[in-house]
């Protein structure tokens, strides 16, 4: 289809492009949207919590449980021995992260058994009362320790091109930095929960609050020793994923599965947020040391990068998330000759995970803070660094990877924000304000985003669906997709009724389930409209196409003569209800259901070769923030934020600005003010949100302008010619971090602030006093 | 065992309960009012914000028998019918995504507007913004919420 085409053809859309609300929106307003804990319990269902290990590193030498059978209310108690399958609850069933550990402790936060009882407060009461004797041993907490001690959880990986070792010292200028990038907790408002309900024939239905319903079939029935198809999983909505539900809800419903075969009664299990913050991973935290070559320019020869990452005790995701790290740590720039190095360090902490971004934040934030330091040790504006260093035409339009960058809208869309943030004269003001003001300083940054949209394993970029057409003319929708807030649900119904020609409330749309479509892919690399919206559209195009030829039996009407629109069917000259057209089909013995499949085209990736062309397309975006910084506290306040950002043409504009402005929110949050913070014992000191500062409403700069970039769509047949959303926005809060340097920077010329993430207000006065020298 | 008497949602209710229960397990699990919400068990997030005669409190803090004799409103209480103007308007200005605060968040902003507007004092942007400081909500970054209590602000 020409864009042109598209464009013309949206006059004809009627539900598609409308900014609809929230499919839950009016019971999420009247409390009537039930998560899992507010399901009505089946009779008889028990509790469950927990009992973790007291050590980050050692084994356990002794395990007392009596004290807690004896405790009121308590039914049993699981252990290891009590799994009749395999104890392991790892993504990709490596064997390295046991449901229950038998002996062995990796991290501070195992669980070690789970107390089954008549209520939760009992079950959570007895869990205090188990006598644990440990031998500890000295445990690995951070990256530098596991640097030091060498270990970790896969081997290091890297694209190459070129010899930067050579290449580096023959540029005109050399730089060498190194800074640290923090992790993040997920914060789901909905905490991890898990209802099982035994069924007959050894079957298990599991209500999992999960981003991945599949994967929690898999190892549910591995760990029961069942086939998969004895198993159930399903989700109606979640309180919230972030990628914290992706490999990490499986657990819980393990656990849940485990104790109701144990007892034949329904189990939940529901995590206390502070045991959820302790015993769940997060977003990866790094090291990042680079060298890098320069023109007087200011544009990259030549780049070495390493960037070590805290994996945690075990596997899980940690080879994607990596991945993608070094999939993004060119953001937008080309480098003619690079190596992009990552370690992927085991420590003995919590599992670090999928967090929305998926690593890419990680690659993205080394990217914007090289162009930082050049520009500063340059004397230049880091804009014009930024822009100097973009991908562009021929012989700058590869990736490390060796993918082209064929559809960059780089140079225009931030051309654009450039002219409607009016950088330039805001420039001009900031230097005046911090000429004059001894203490505030302020500082500006534009960044720009480039994210690469597909999942980077090729065989989950697949998704099916189910839809039926009633005899009344009303739909069911199902599809492998999970809604956890984002609007997956309501962007893959409006292109259903579009296609029907109906309105909204036509679409029925029904819980994630296992039994309705199989072998789902998480959802997750913002992927869950790509390919769930294609799968749906597949199945409707399968039933109208039956309907078609129906009619072409029934009225001798070809298809270019019918249209479904305004709740009608056109038929020629003939009008009639969608339900009437359903009923006369019906009558006929037409088959009104359909399962549809989609598979994302054109995507190769060779990891072994490290080249292919792992992305779809590319989703772009940039971010202008203004910040002031109190030089005497380190105290921080985001003055404006100007967004412009790629949806391509968008199916939802207001589920999709919401996503932008959330995920700005929620990346400000990781490079601002949310801390983590583990002791030497390897104990998360910060496992709430009295000590882990979650952005609350004021810190959002109240000036916040957000625009989509009206481009011409998606260059590729995606649907309707949108654009994923889920995480490229959350890298627009770069622009922060990088106005926080900014604003220090102005201390001193030709100085590099030493600026880790997050930035809060220690971290800022020790940038500070490192770029002063103790001068202030 | 505590005596439990409650007005709750206009409707008289009396039970039984262990010394120790909670508010908002007394809601939830004793009337079924599953719309009082559980994030963080520690009255940080506001997720379980209800009025306790006409007062927001964080029932996850507040314990059943200290609330006994109370008038307690929760979100399935709100409006008589219908939607509550703060209802309407975070459906209007799309005021949430996973939807799991927002009854927290609408029972804070519905006492925050009746706050401002009984004393004369003006609720304007930074004033609301401030007033949601014990309300978390991890997915909208808070741009529509705000917008959602301005409007609803005029209309009530």
């Amino acid at each position: 289809m020409d864009l042109a085409d598209i464009i013309s053809g949206d006059q004809r859309l009627a539900v598609v492009r409308q900014p609809i609300a929230h499919d839950s929106a009016v019971k999420h307003v009247t409390g009537q949207a039930a998560y899992i804990d507010d399901m009505r319990e089946p009779t008889g269902t028990l509790h469950l919590a927990p009992g973790y290990a007291p050590i980050a590193a050692g084994r356990v030498t002794a395990l007392d449980l009596e004290p807690i059978l004896k405790a009121p209310g308590v039914v049993a108690v699981l252990t290891a021995e009590d799994i009749p399958g395999h104890n392991d609850i790892s993504p990709k069933e490596v064997g390295d992260d046991p449901a229950i550990t038998p002996e062995r402790v990796n991290f501070y936060g195992q669980v070690l058994f789970c107390v089954i009882a008549e209520t939760r407060m009992e079950a959570r009461r007895a869990v205090k009362l188990a006598r644990i004797a440990t031998a500890p041993s000295m445990p690995v907490i951070d990256v530098d320790d596991a640097l030091v001690a060498n270990t970790t959880v896969l081997p290091e990986y890297a694209f190459v091109r070129g010899d930067p070792i050579v290449e580096i010292p023959q540029a005109p200028r050399e730089i060498t930095g190194e800074f640290r990038i923090g992790g993040q907790e997920h914060f789901y408002l909905e905490g991890q929960i898990a209802l099982a309900i035994p069924g007959e024939d050894g079957d298990m239905y599991v209500h999992s609050s999960t981003q991945h319903p599949t994967e929690v079939q898999h190892v549910v029935a591995h760990a029961l020793a069942v086939h998969d198809n004895a198993v159930t999983v399903e989700i109606r909505r979640m309180g919230g994923g972030f990628g914290g539900k992706e490999s990490q809800a499986t657990q819980w419903a393990v656990l849940a599965a485990l104790a109701a075969r144990k007892t034949g009664r329904p189990c939940k299990l529901r995590l206390d947020r502070d045991d959820d913050m302790i015993m769940t991973g997060k977003r990866h935290d790094f090291r990042v040391d680079y060298n890098v070559g320069i023109g007087k320019d200011g544009v990259i020869r030549a780049l070495d990068v390493t960037l070590a990452a805290r994996c945690g005790h075990s596997e899980d995701l940690s080879l994607g998330v990596i991945d993608r790290t070094m999939f993004h740590a060119d953001n937008s720039y080309f480098y003619p000759t690079c190596r992009i190095l990552t370690r992927r360090m085991r420590t003995n902490t919590v599992s670090n995970t999928a967090f929305r971004g998926f690593g890419g934040p990680q690659g993205m934030l080394f990217a914007e803070r090289m162009m930082d330091h050049i520009a500063y040790v340059t004397g230049k504006d880091p804009l014009e660094v930024r822009k100097a260093n973009f991908y562009s035409g021929s012989g700058r339009d590869r990736t490390p990877y060796g993918m082209r960058v064929e559809d960059n809208i780089l140079h225009e869309l931030v051309g654009e924000l450039e002219r409607t943030s009016e950088y330039w004269d805001r420039r001009k003001a900031l230097a005046e304000f911090n000429a004059a003001s001894p203490v505030l300083k302020k500082g500006l940054a534009l960044t720009p985003v480039k994210f690469g949209i597909s999942f980077t394993l090729i065989q989950l970029n697949q998704a099916g669906a189910l839809v039926h057409l009633y005899r009344d003319g009303s739909i069911s929708l199902n599809h492998g997709g999970t809604e956890m807030g984002q609007g997956l649900f309501i962007k893959v119904a409006q292109v259903v009724a579009e296609e029907f020609g109906v309105g909204i409330d036509k679409v029925k749309i029904t819980a994630t389930s296992t039994a309705l479509v199989p072998n789902t892919s998480p959802t997750a690399a913002s992927s869950g409209t790509d390919l769930n919206a294609q799968a749906a559209l597949v199945a409707c195009r399968q039933i109208k196409e039956r309907l078609f030829d129906f009619i072409q039996e029934t009225w001798n009407v070809g298809r270019d003569r019918v249209q479904f629109r305004d709740d009608r069917v056109i038929v020629g000259n003939r009008e009639m209800k969608l339900g009437e057209l359903a009923t006369a089909a019906y009558e006929a013995r037409v088959q009104l259901s359909a399962a549809g499949y989609y598979k994302t085209p054109k995507i190769t990736w060779d990891r072994a070769k490290a080249n292919g062309r792992p992305f779809y397309y590319f989703a772009y975006g940039a971010a202008c923030s203004e910040v002031t910084v109190d030089t005497m506290t380190g105290e921080m306040r985001v003055d404006r934020v100007d967004i412009r950002h790629d949806v391509g043409k968008s199916l939802n504009p207001a589920i999709d600005i919401g996503q932008i402005e959330g995920g700005f929110v929620q990346g400000m949050g990781w490079l601002t003010g949310e801390e983590l913070v583990w002791d030497s014992a390897g104990r998360l000191r910060t496992h709430a949100p009295s000590t882990y500062k979650i952005p609350t409403a004021s810190d959002v700069p109240a000036d916040f302008r957000v625009a989509l970039h009206e481009s011409g769509g998606n260059r590729e047949d995606s649907i309707y010619r949108s654009k994923a959303v889920g995480e490229p926005p959350l890298m627009l809060a770069i622009s922060v971090f990088s106005a926080i340097t900014d604003a220090i920077a102005s201390l001193k010329p030709a100085v590099m602030p030493r600026l880790d993430a997050p930035a809060t207000p220690e971290a800022i006065m020790r940038a500070i006093r490192a770029t002063t020298g103790g001068d202030m | 065992m505590a005596e439990v008497k409650l007005t709750v949602n206009g409707k008289r209710v009396t039970r039984h309960v262990p010394d120790e229960t909670l508010l908002v397990e007394f809601l939830r699990e004793e009337l079924r009012l599953t719309g009082t919400h559980v994030g963080c068990d520690t009255s940080q997030c506001g997720a379980c914000t209800v009025h306790v005669d006409g007062m927001a409190v964080k029932s996850c803090t507040m314990l059943a028998a200290s609330a006994s004799g109370s008038e307690v409103t929760t979100i399935e209480g709100l409006a008589n019918g219908g939607l509550h103007p703060m209802q309407k308007a975070f459906n209007d200005n799309h005021g949430l995504q996973c939807g799991f605060c927002t009854p927290g968040m609408i029972m804070t902003a519905v006492d925050m507007v009746r706050r401002y507007k009984a004393s004369g004092e003006r609720l304007d942007e930074e004033a609301i913004r401030h007033e949601l400081e014990g309300n978390i909500c991890r997915c909208t970054g808070y741009h529509n919420i705000v917008k959602s209590i301005q409007q609803a602000a005029g209309e009530m």
